[in-house]
């Protein structure tokens, strides 16, 4: 551990004028620079997207209301999803994989700099753009309006003829772009593992989390180009007059959603397989004990990958596939539940037998597990074709997304943040308003999304911006609307604390956590370079090695 | 390993899970609660734990079966959970030596990878037989056809074989289990995607343009029910409501008689009537036995007939109709109904008129 | 730490990853295959679907002369990254310069194809189904070999001012494998367009 001291040119960098600062982060091309810059965009448009989704449940708390017309309630729930998906839940991901990645296989920097920065502004840019529709959207005169053709923008709807005006180009191309920036970083995450891992770290011994960014980086590549191909035949239908989804001429609305779907599909996996990585990281540190079945855990993420691209017509249950069709998908989409499972025990196993600290980020993590397992359940329900006839585009759905999104990816992102900010930052965060943090989103969160199941149960379907009194939803949809409360509460707590914490924060070694791999072996921050001298590797967890010379793991791995 | 006493803090974090799924608990049991109680006379409200025809019969099977199996497991693994929070929660004296570094087990690894299997085996099967008895039902002789085409923002129904053209409410025969008269639904779409979805009655279907999806359905109890446009098809898809009246057979039958037949002409009514047939109104709707024969709006031969106006949006009284025709975005703001720029005495006249369509 | 170990670490010495940029060139062309394979399966699908206008019985003819140049194309990529890598600079130039010719009389066949089509015969983008799927599938890969020409352009100045070199030939070799894909992916969208679709 002898790298923490060894830091060749000391800055001290409140010293700099901020013009060279600012300056540095503009033109940088450090991934830890990027990654950060990641993180923040994303927690920018968290709150934004968090907005929309308060006006939606503000109009929704009781039937017939009058809080925003349908075109605004439209607008918001197609910005809302978007959002949260493509500027917020995939640059988060990109933002902690460039961040750590490299940090934990013993490399100075991903394995192409330039492109991760021209990634990474290419992402933010479709972001902007698309967020300019709402002044710009009806072709810079009149009113402006953002897309409000829903996240998944279902043809014919999305015809020159159902969507006048620009607002479905600026879905198109906020995405398109942000979407090339994606395969670059994907490109980068993949090269970085296959070829820079630092000497004796082979496939095998690299931590969990790299292998499964490794294999989101792969989701990547092969489904967000299916999002771009069926993007630029839109865009050629609705420029050029191409036909790809007129159903005047002959064209099929339902090949659009299967072209959708295939991006779709993976695209969750995308954003949930490096949550499973920040639990696998999280929990072994705060049981005190290794990951259990680590090359049963690779396996199952690995499979994911593959099954993944199988299932993806269980969005389109109710669209009039044949009865063979119908159960092919049903059942590819319970084998995917499979591994899943799989790696749900195996993190009890992990916990079992060990010394479970409940700091936040494990709390978190708990958190997550639990909301991850009820989130796969009612997965298990909608893969059961009939029953999906019955709840497919409810709120039972939104329900169960959101319990993936929010209950199981936001959560593991809680954790990430909390574990590791105190070594991006230099600076421990306070636990007390931590735990606050943790009480107050998980009250919010189940207020919302446990009961939001019920209305899809009793016939509520989304994308509604109101609901006839008497059908039994009222009662529900007051409940859910209340625990928005208690989540915005939980955020404005984190965002404090964080801002707090980086500025006034105690001062932290480079291993507050006792932990194990490679980037707790390194100072808080770590320097530019990431290490004074590459490490060299003989098992999965370096560090218990050093701390631990009589018992290594290298001798039973 | 060292005993651990337990700590009171430890069981507050335990706790903090238990209520998390006790607030399941309850919600699922306010929630059974809700289904015990009717719903008020007509018509009753859409839930599909009350199936009243046969395939949502069939889907509330395979529903509560699978609502078991995930219940069952959700309990071992939650319970499996919180005894781990709870037995390995590090202790208050703790001395600080790592616990024994376990790295895997096969046997355990094969267990819990066998034993999901078997049961995703059970329940695919289960499954199959459902979708299929459902998607491969052969429609007998006996059945009603109906064709339903979905438009922005409102339904068409038309019985070709019994001559009846109406909207938004689906009149239908209750079906005898011992003679079923179920109804075959042809779905069409004269624009984007919308979706049929009577909870009570059937799974959800959807209407896409340049394709024929079919559905059916055969209730076996006589009410109102009702749904609406599952599929988000623009800016008033929230108010694409749905009502399925399931009648006796002799009640449906004369509905179909008095459906069937054209327009009574009345000289009373002769000043509305005219402003209806010189002005853009026969562009979309159509009287039948009048020169209005327009398809973009509802069939208003019957207009009557029907309870409720704007798709559901309003219920057919006289005051409703008329602020319809003067401002449709008081009803429903963003429908494809234009405002008839009026006088106050042409619309009275013209209300007057349209209330003569029974 | 690890710097004790790092001199006499055996581990280090045999420690041998693949290349970044064949890596990150592999990515990108699977990447790129999913974006094409959208387009064929939607060629595919709208096979015998157009309502009306042009069929591709009417009007498409086998493009065998573009075809033979594009694919020759590749051969003799080959040989320019196998001559730089033997040090001969020069051959390298010349087989590069062929590359880029052969590339270029594709493109132009194919615009000589289009201009016959949309002038000659009426078929274009939005005529029908056909012409919709035919003209975004094969003007997909026609844009891709026109950056492969201005990747090879580049390359070509490069070479002219004398800074291609030896130790260029891995690079030159990662190019090569974009130019092989656009070969390929030509293969399919030939067979899928001029033999199955007709």
């Amino acid at each position: 551990m002898s790298s923490e001291s060894i830091a060749l040119n000391p800055s001290d960098e409140s010293t700099r004028p901020i013009g060279d600062r600012l300056h540095d982060w503009v033109t940088t091309v450090d991934h830890k620079k990027l990654g950060i810059m990641y993180i923040l965009y994303a927690l920018v448009f968290l709150v934004i997207g968090g907005i929309e989704a308060t006006i939606m449940r503000i109009q929704l708390i009781v039937p017939h209301n009058h809080f925003v017309s349908p075109q605004v309630f439209n607008r918001m729930f197609t910005m809302h999803g978007t959002t949260m998906i493509f500027f917020v839940a995939m640059p988060i991901m990109f933002g902690f994989g460039n961040y750590l990645v490299p940090l934990m296989i013993g490399a100075r920097d991903m394995a192409f700099p330039r492109l991760n920065a021209w990634s990474f502004w290419l992402a933010a840019f479709g972001g902007l753009l698309l967020y300019f529709s709402f002044i710009g959207g009806d072709g810079l005169y009149g009113a402006g309006s953002a897309p409000d053709v829903g996240w998944f923008a279902y043809a014919p709807l999305t015809a020159r003829v159902f969507s006048v005006g620009h607002s479905t180009d600026f879905w198109t191309l906020g995405l398109l772009v942000s979407g090339i920036g994606s395969i670059g970083t994907a490109a980068n995450i993949v090269a970085t593992i296959l070829c820079l891992r630092c000497p004796g770290m082979t496939l095998g011994k690299m931590p969990l989390l790299a292998w499964m960014n490794l294999v989101m980086a792969a989701l990547v590549l092969l489904a967000i180009s299916p999002l771009t191909a069926a993007q630029i035949m839109l865009s050629l239908d609705r420029y050029l007059g191409a036909h790809f989804f007129d159903t005047q001429a002959g064209g099929s609305a339902v090949i659009w959603m299967h072209f959708f779907w295939i991006f779709g599909h993976p695209e969750v996996y995308v954003l949930v397989i490096p949550a499973f990585a920040f639990a696998s990281e999280i929990i072994p540190v705060f049981s005190r004990k290794p990951i259990f079945g680590y090359p049963v855990m690779v396996a199952a993420t690995v499979t994911i990958g593959f099954v993944s691209f199988t299932v993806w017509a269980h969005h389109m249950f109710t669209v009039g596939m044949n009865s063979y069709a119908n159960s092919f998908f049903t059942i590819s989409t319970m084998i995917v539940g499979v591994p899943t499972g799989i790696k749900i025990f195996n993190w009890i196993g992990t916990m079992w037998g060990g010394k479970i600290q409940l700091k936040t980020p494990m709390l978190f993590c708990i958190g997550f597990l639990f909301q991850f397992l009820i989130a796969g359940l009612t997965g298990i329900m909608l893969a059961v074709a009939p029953f999906d006839w019955q709840l497919g585009n409810s709120y039972f759905v939104v329900a169960h997304f959101h319990y993936v999104i929010v209950g199981a990816i936001l959560f593991a992102l809680f954790g990430a943040f909390y574990y590791w900010f105190p070594k991006m930052s230099g600076r421990m965060y306070n636990e007390t308003l931590g735990k606050w943090h943790f009480w107050l989103f998980l009250i919010g969160f189940h207020l919302t999304f446990d009961f939001m199941h019920i209305p899809g149960l009793l016939g509520m379907p989304r994308r509604i911006y109101t609901y006839e009194p008497g059908r039994g939803w009222d009662t529900w949809n007051l409940i859910i609307t209340i625990g928005v409360l208690f989540q915005a509460a939980g955020i404005l707590v984190f965002v404090g604390n964080l801002l707090w914490s980086r500025l006034r924060g105690p001062a932290c070694t480079t291993d507050p956590w006792d932990a194990w791999t490679l980037e707790w072996s390194t100072s808080s921050p770590p320097p530019e370079y990431n290490f004074a001298t590459i490490p060299v590797v003989r098992s999965r967890r370096p560090l218990w090695d050093i701390k631990h010379p009589e018992d290594p793991d290298w001798k039973y791995e | 390993m060292a005993r651990r006493r337990v700590h009171n803090r430890a069981l507050v974090q335990g706790i903090g899970s238990k209520v998390s799924g006790i607030g399941g608990l309850i919600a699922g049991f306010l929630l059974a609660a809700s289904l015990c109680f009717g719903g008020p006379a007509n018509p009753s409200p859409p839930n599909m734990f009350r199936p009243a025809s046969t395939p949502a019969d069939a889907i509330f099977h395979i529903s509560i079966f699978v609502l078991m199996i995930s219940g069952v497991i959700f309990a071992v693994v939650f319970w499996l959970l919180v005894y781990v929070l709870v037995k390995f929660r590090r202790s208050a004296g703790d001395d600080g030596r790592e616990p024994p570094q376990v790295y895997g087990s096969n046997q355990v690894e094969l267990a819990w990878t066998v034993l999901p299997i078997l049961v995703v085996f059970v329940l695919f099967l289960a499954t199959a037989r459902v979708i299929h008895s459902i998607e491969d039902a052969r429609k007998p002789p006996e059945a009603v056809e109906v064709i339903a085409i979905g438009h922005q923002f409102w339904w068409e129904f038309r019985y070709p074989s019994l001559g009846v053209v109406t909207a938004n409410e689906l009149h239908v025969p209750v079906s005898d289990p011992a003679h079923p008269t179920p109804t075959f639904i042809r779905l069409l779409s004269a624009d984007t995607d919308h979706s049929f979805w009577v909870p009570r009655l059937a799974g959800k279907t959807d209407l896409i343009p340049n394709r024929t999806n079919n559905t059916w359905i055969d209730p076996h109890e006589v009410g109102i029910y009702v749904g609406q446009c599952a599929q988000y098809c623009g800016t008033q898809h929230a108010k694409m409501l749905l009502r399925v009246y399931v009648e006796p057979p002799d009640q449906f039958n004369r509905w179909v008689q008095e459906e069937s037949k054209p327009a009574q002409v009345s000289d009373a009514f002769s000043e509305g009537r005219r402003i209806f047939e010189s002005m853009a109104c026969i562009n979309c709707h159509a009287i039948s036995g009048t020169v209005a024969d327009g398809r973009f709006g509802p069939d208003l031969t019957h207009l009557m007939s029907r309870e409720t106006i704007a798709s559901g949006a309003a219920s057919n009284t006289p005051e409703n109709l008329r602020l319809w025709i003067h401002d449709p975005d008081a009803i429903k703001p963003g429908s494809l109904m234009p405002a008839m720029k009026l006088t106050d005495q042409d619309l009275d006249a013209l209300t007057a008129y349209l209330e003569t369509l029974r | 730490m690890s710097s004790t170990s790092l001199a006499s670490s055996s581990i280090e010495s045999e420690w041998v990853l693949p290349s970044r940029g064949r890596v990150g060139m592999f990515c990108l062309i699977a990447a790129e295959s999913a974006i094409f394979t959208i387009f064929v399966v939607a060629y595919i699908y709208y096979i015998g679907k157009s309502l009306a206008g042009p069929m591709p019985k009417d009007v498409l003819e086998l493009p065998i002369f573009a075809t033979i140049c594009l694919l020759s194309s590749s051969l003799t990529i080959h040989f320019a990254v196998g001559a730089l890598r033997n040090g001969k600079s020069g051959i390298f130039g010349i087989w590069w310069f062929v590359t880029i010719a052969l590339g270029a009389i594709f493109l132009v066949e194919t615009g000589r194809e289009w201009y016959d089509l949309i002038f000659e015969k009426g078929l274009t983008i939005n005529t029908n189904l056909f012409g919709t799927t035919y003209f975004s599938l094969v003007g997909l890969h026609a844009f891709h070999v026109t950056v492969g020409l201005i990747g090879l352009a580049i390359g070509m100045v490069l070479a002219l001012l004398g800074k291609v070199k030896q130790e260029h030939s891995e690079r030159a070799d990662v190019f090569s494998l974009y130019w092989h894909f656009v070969d390929v992916v030509w293969i399919v969208v030939f067979t899928v367009v001029y033999i199955i679709g007709r």
